[in-house]
């Protein structure tokens, strides 16, 4: 029997047997997804496996299990008949195992009839979850089913049956005595007759021997194996020891010349060198995870017809058996996608231009108290756009937040809950236990795992992973008084900031924001995450003066870079982690807690959650979204607007809202491409162009040059700038207007003039030469009301720095209904402009619906429209609009507005 | 009196109780429930928690959580400059020490002197009572080990 085998065998055996105690509880809890989804994932796993491994018997029950229990996660109501016959199917896959175990192979036979009685429940539980009323008719048990659950080691009537009809006809007698399933319950192993008929026993260390004693003349194991929880124990204990040891030491070194000494002295070596030892037990090469791949990238290769070469490297790296067993299952369906959906087919890889063999790399080292595995492929690649679409049928993001991620970001969403991209649910993956599930199990043991995809030239995934659980490297930081303890794992970097030196940290708009080599790094003092502020000296409210004295860990998590002010930092330490008690559990800032080598217990923080706390707090701060619920809320023309500042031609600061920027990309100088007398990068597919601030610019000789981004639904263009310099949230009043092109004009902006940029000047631009250098009206001096309606986030951003510069005080809705909620909660303008095309109610319907109103009836509306065909201009006046403007017509709308301006000075102002 | 306690409660079913003092009043726990009485020292504050966690410490090598049950009971905080007490108890595996201000003795206690809570006890004793005993000079409120540790609520919710 070879060794995937065997440890299949021992595995599938405990597996089940946690299955059976699962699946008696759940029938006791059916609501209780918990065990639910462990059952099925562990039958998952099973099924899988035994794919892999050829057992098509075994597979095909699994199979059928998996989908009736499949149906119950959906949310079918498990019937005690469903859950029966699950464990018949569970006693059935021992008694298979079982006569695998002692033949090598699986036994012939049939379960067709648990199988079809599986299905048919699976049906049932589908009809009953698709509301169909289906009376829950009593199974049409065969009636050569037993009606008590097989015994290990009988044999289903079922099987006995398949095996009669099988045999040869003239050989009855011998048949029935021979076939591969030994026909008798209870039966005396015939194959194998020098082994004790001894059955499974539970108790891993007994199986062991077992198995030994069947290989015969195997070489003699020089392991055994050992309960996992016996060696936490013993680390627990090894633990406790040091400390005892260390307060020991502590004692004696007060006092002099004290007998003591020495043998205090010996009890510290051994002391140590126990604690290396027992870490030592907990160690194991990672290959021994990595045992499997190579069959199951053979295998896969054969069910896929893909030629795939698996190639392993620093499979003696050593880590915790207990993380071992963690990543173990990720690991495989990880090398199994990247064999299922990242290599190409042969026939796509030589169309693709590549060597018809596919690699996967997958290699681990050692870096800094972790561990590092990388499964790379040169396959095709992440599918952006199939993911995106993915993406929004299920739900998880919209479009618009699409709009804004990198193309990283995109792909990881491939982590997300529920997003399987496999088209079809196969027997290899995409059953929707897919990499949310890998990710769900890296994050539990501390770990992070990252990935780059290049469309075309394939995928790597990064696991980051801690050598061990039980003990942390973590750093030893004090903020105001108390000390906390920050896992190693995520600190990158410790900062110590001056107010004279390159690193200070300075405010932006109650932000603090910290200089490290020409970046700003978002940074967040602990004390103020705790809730100490009462107490805290880091940032002092003082007239903005900043306690400069400060230490700032620069954490990672994620794709997520920020600091966290402190107050002191002292040491790494190793510490032993324990988990804060149940009553403690829902902070979610701290992961657990030590008892360091003083005998006194700190907290560890947890990366995660600050990292959740910092991005809570910016939402917090950033109203964005119209909040349909009150009426009030809809004004937005007080908020503060996130600016993007930048530099671009000269050295003077110049802003966009960034809420207009789609996003922000450095790309390489070589792909900028010139033509028509224009810069064009290919971005996404699509040809870009890209734009200067002014036009006798040009792009950097070398290197990259960063671009905003600006897109709309059809058009994308690049704006070239010299250098990003920050992200300001303030409130965006533009003091001086500017009659220079592009410009809306200035404004102060975290206390420095700013030059605010006009997109809208240079998207026509990008697109179309046909406008003309704009002249910009004199501002008005009484502050009109102007309330803007447009769906597009885009428009409205492009035209509230253009309005308000023109004068008016511009509020702005997303929606005509939004605009009405304006109307009945009494707020009155002088002038609307809205968009035409909108979702719900149109502008068309929009002005009908104002028409007639009392208060809002008078009031002059501008229709805005990308199309200006005279059908729509007839019908839009028809409505009741007083004037119809182009979309990227700005002049035309300042024109207009201010025509249609004292017909409303004399009716509507109050 | 404990001598003379333990006789007059012996009619029914009796259980013992580990008697403790919180602002003067004396409150009773299940003595099977509590594992040993400790000093709070060297307690770690943990910031963000409920108000009545007043932190976790290190008794020998294990880490407890410490519930101040001045605040659990809404009672102000001690200031008879007197060492505070704990008891240490084990709940789901867990180890808690609930801080009084002094432990008293073990009493064995039956039916004949147990009364529910007065429906006039303010709602933050009664959430975590059991009942009273009337005992001879005072009254010794039954402590309720699960209801003490349901910081959160979970159960009241579960309920």
């Amino acid at each position: 029997m070879d060794d995937l085998l065997s440890e299949f065998l021992t595995e599938t055996a405990e597996s089940l047997d946690v299955v059976d105690v699962e699946l008696v509880k759940f029938e006791q809890e059916p609501n209780n997804s918990e065990i639910l989804d462990n059952i099925f994932r562990l039958v998952h796993t099973i099924k899988g496996t035994c794919g892999f491994l050829g057992l098509p018997r075994l597979e095909s029950l699994a199979h059928s299990a998996e989908s009736l229990m499949g149906k119950y996660r959906d949310g079918a109501t498990p019937t005690e008949d469903g859950v029966s016959i699950i464990l018949e199917t569970i006693d059935r896959l021992k008694e298979i195992l079982e006569q695998l175990e002692q033949q090598g192979a699986e036994p012939d036979g049939s379960d067709e009839t648990l199988i079809a009685q599986l299905d048919a429940m699976s049906q049932e539980a589908m009809d009953a979850l698709n509301g169909v009323s289906a009376e829950p008719e009593p199974q049409p048990k065969p009636e050569n089913v037993l009606e008590r659950d097989i015994k290990p080691g009988e044999v289903s009537l079922d099987e006995l049956e398949a095996a009669f009809q099988s045999a040869p006809g003239p050989e009855d007698e011998l048949s029935a005595a021979s076939p591969e399933p030994t026909p008798e319950p209870e039966p005396e192993p015939v194959s194998v007759p020098e082994v004790s008929a001894a059955p499974v026993k539970k108790e891993p260390v007994v199986k062991k021997e077992d198995v030994k004693a069947k290989e015969g003349g195997a070489v003699k194991a020089q392991t055994i194996r050992v309960n996992v929880e016996t060696l936490e124990e013993l680390m627990t204990m090894v633990s406790e020891l040091v400390l005892t040891r260390n307060q020991l030491l502590e004692m004696v070194r007060r006092l002099d010349d004290s007998e003591f000494k020495v043998p205090l002295q010996r009890l510290s070596n051994v002391t140590a060198e126990l604690q290396q030892g027992v870490m030592q037990t907990r160690m194991q090469p990672i290959g021994n995870a990595w045992q499997k791949l190579p069959r199951i990238v053979r295998d896969l290769s054969k069910e896929l017809d893909k030629q795939i070469n698996l190639e392993m490297i620093g499979a003696e790296t050593e880590l915790d058996r207990q993380v071992l067993d963690q990543i173990k299952d990720p690991l495989t369906h990880m090398v199994r996608n990247s064999g299922d959906h990242g290599l190409e087919t042969t026939a796509g890889r030589l169309a693709a231009d590549k060597p018809e063999v596919g690699n996967i790399t997958l290699s681990a080292y050692h870096e800094g108290g972790h561990i590092i595995i990388k499964i790379a492929d040169d396959g095709q690649g992440l599918p952006t756009d199939k993911i995106k679409a993915k993406v929004i049928s299920n739900g998880i993001a919209t479009e618009a937040e699409l709009e804004e991620m990198s193309e990283n970001q995109i792909h990881k969403l491939i982590f997300h809950a529920g997003l399987s991209t496999a088209e079809k649910v196969t027997n290899v993956s995409g059953r929707g236990v897919g990499m949310d599930v890998v990710r769900t199990n890296i994050e539990l043991i501390g770990g992070t795992i990252d990935l780059t995809s290049v469309e075309g030239e394939g995928t790597t995934f990064i696991i980051k992973i801690p050598l061990t659980l039980a003990i942390v490297s973590a750093l030893i930081v004090e903020s105001s008084g108390q000390r906390f303890a920050i896992p190693q794992l995520a600190v990158v970097e410790l900062v110590k900031s001056h107010a004279k030196a390159e690193h200070r940290i300075e405010m932006i708009n109650d932000s603090p924001v910290l200089r490290l080599r020409n970046k700003l790094l978002p940074v967040i003092s602990m004390s103020r995450l705790l809730g100490q502020e009462d107490t805290c000296k880091t940032i002092d409210g003082e007239e903005g003066q900043i306690d400069q004295n400060v230490f700032v860990v620069v954490v990672q998590v994620g794709g997520q870079t920020f600091g966290i002010v402190v107050d002191a930092v002292f040491h790494t330490e190793e510490i032993v982690v324990k988990p804060m008690s149940n009553m403690l559990r829902d902070i979610t800032l701290f992961s657990g807690n030590t008892i360091l080598g003083d005998g006194s217990v700190i907290l560890i923080v947890d990366p995660n959650g600050i990292a959740q706390a910092v991005a809570n707090e910016r939402t917090g701060q950033d109203v964005q979204h119209v909040d349909k619920a009150e009426a009030s809320d809809l004004i937005q023309n007080d908020e503060k607007t996130a600016m993007l500042v930048f530099r671009a031609g000269s050295e003077d600061l110049k802003a966009v809202p960034l809420s207009l920027v789609t996003r922000l990309e450095e790309i390489e100088v070589e792909k900028i491409e010139r033509s028509n007398n224009r810069d064009l990068v290919q971005y996404r597919g699509k040809l870009m162009p890209l734009l200067y601030i002014e036009d006798n610019l040009s792009h950097n000789e070398s290197g990259v040059q960063p671009i905003l981004v600006f897109a709309d639904e059809a058009h994308s263009m690049g704006l070239v700038v010299d250098e990003i310099v920050d992200i300001v949230e303030d409130r965006l009043s533009i003091e001086i207007s500017s009659d220079k092109a592009g410009v809306v004009g200035s404004a102060v902006i975290k206390g420095r003039a700013t030059e605010v940029i006009d997109v809208g000047y240079y998207l026509p631009k990008a697109f179309d030469d046909w406008l003309e250098k704009r002249d910009i009206p004199n501002p008005v001096k009484r502050d009109l009301q102007l309330l803007l309606v447009d769906d597009s986030a885009f428009f409205r951003n492009m035209l509230a720095p253009l309005l308000s510069s023109a004068g008016y005080n511009v509020t702005m809705v997303e929606s005509a209904t939004d605009a009405l909620k304006l109307k009945d909660a009494g707020e009155s303008y002088d002038v609307i402009v809205s968009d035409i095309e909108m979702p719900e109610m149109d502008g068309i319907a929009f002005a009908e619906h104002l028409k007639g109103d009392s208060t809002w009836g008078k009031i002059p509306i501008i229709a805005l429209s990308s199309h200006t065909n005279p059908d729509v201009i007839a019908r839009g006046r028809a409505a009741g609009f007083t004037d119809y403007v182009a979309k990227f017509d700005r002049e035309g709308l300042i024109e207009s507005i201010r025509e249609c301006k004292p017909m409303s000075e004399g009716e509507v102002a109050a | 009196m404990s001598e003379e306690k333990k006789k007059k409660g012996q009619e029914g079913p009796t259980s013992e109780f580990v008697t403790v003092e919180i602002a003067g009043q004396l409150f009773g726990l299940p003595i099977a429930q509590v594992e040993d009485v400790f000093m709070p020292d060297a307690i770690t504050e943990v910031p963000l928690s409920n108000p009545e966690v007043a932190g976790v410490l290190n008794l020998r090598g294990r880490i407890v959580t410490a519930i101040d049950m001045r605040r659990r009971l809404g009672l102000g905080p001690r200031e008879d400059g007197n060492v505070a007490m704990a008891v240490g108890i084990e709940y789901n595996q867990e180890s808690y020490g609930l801080i009084i201000d002094k432990v008293g003795e073990v009493l064995r206690l039956g039916p004949s002197t147990y009364e529910k809570n007065p429906a006039n006890l303010d709602v933050r004793w009664s959430s975590i009572s059991e009942g009273v005993h009337r005992l001879e000079g005072q009254l010794l409120m039954l402590l309720d080990v699960d209801r003490i540790l349901d910081v959160n609520g979970e159960r009241a919710n579960a309920a």
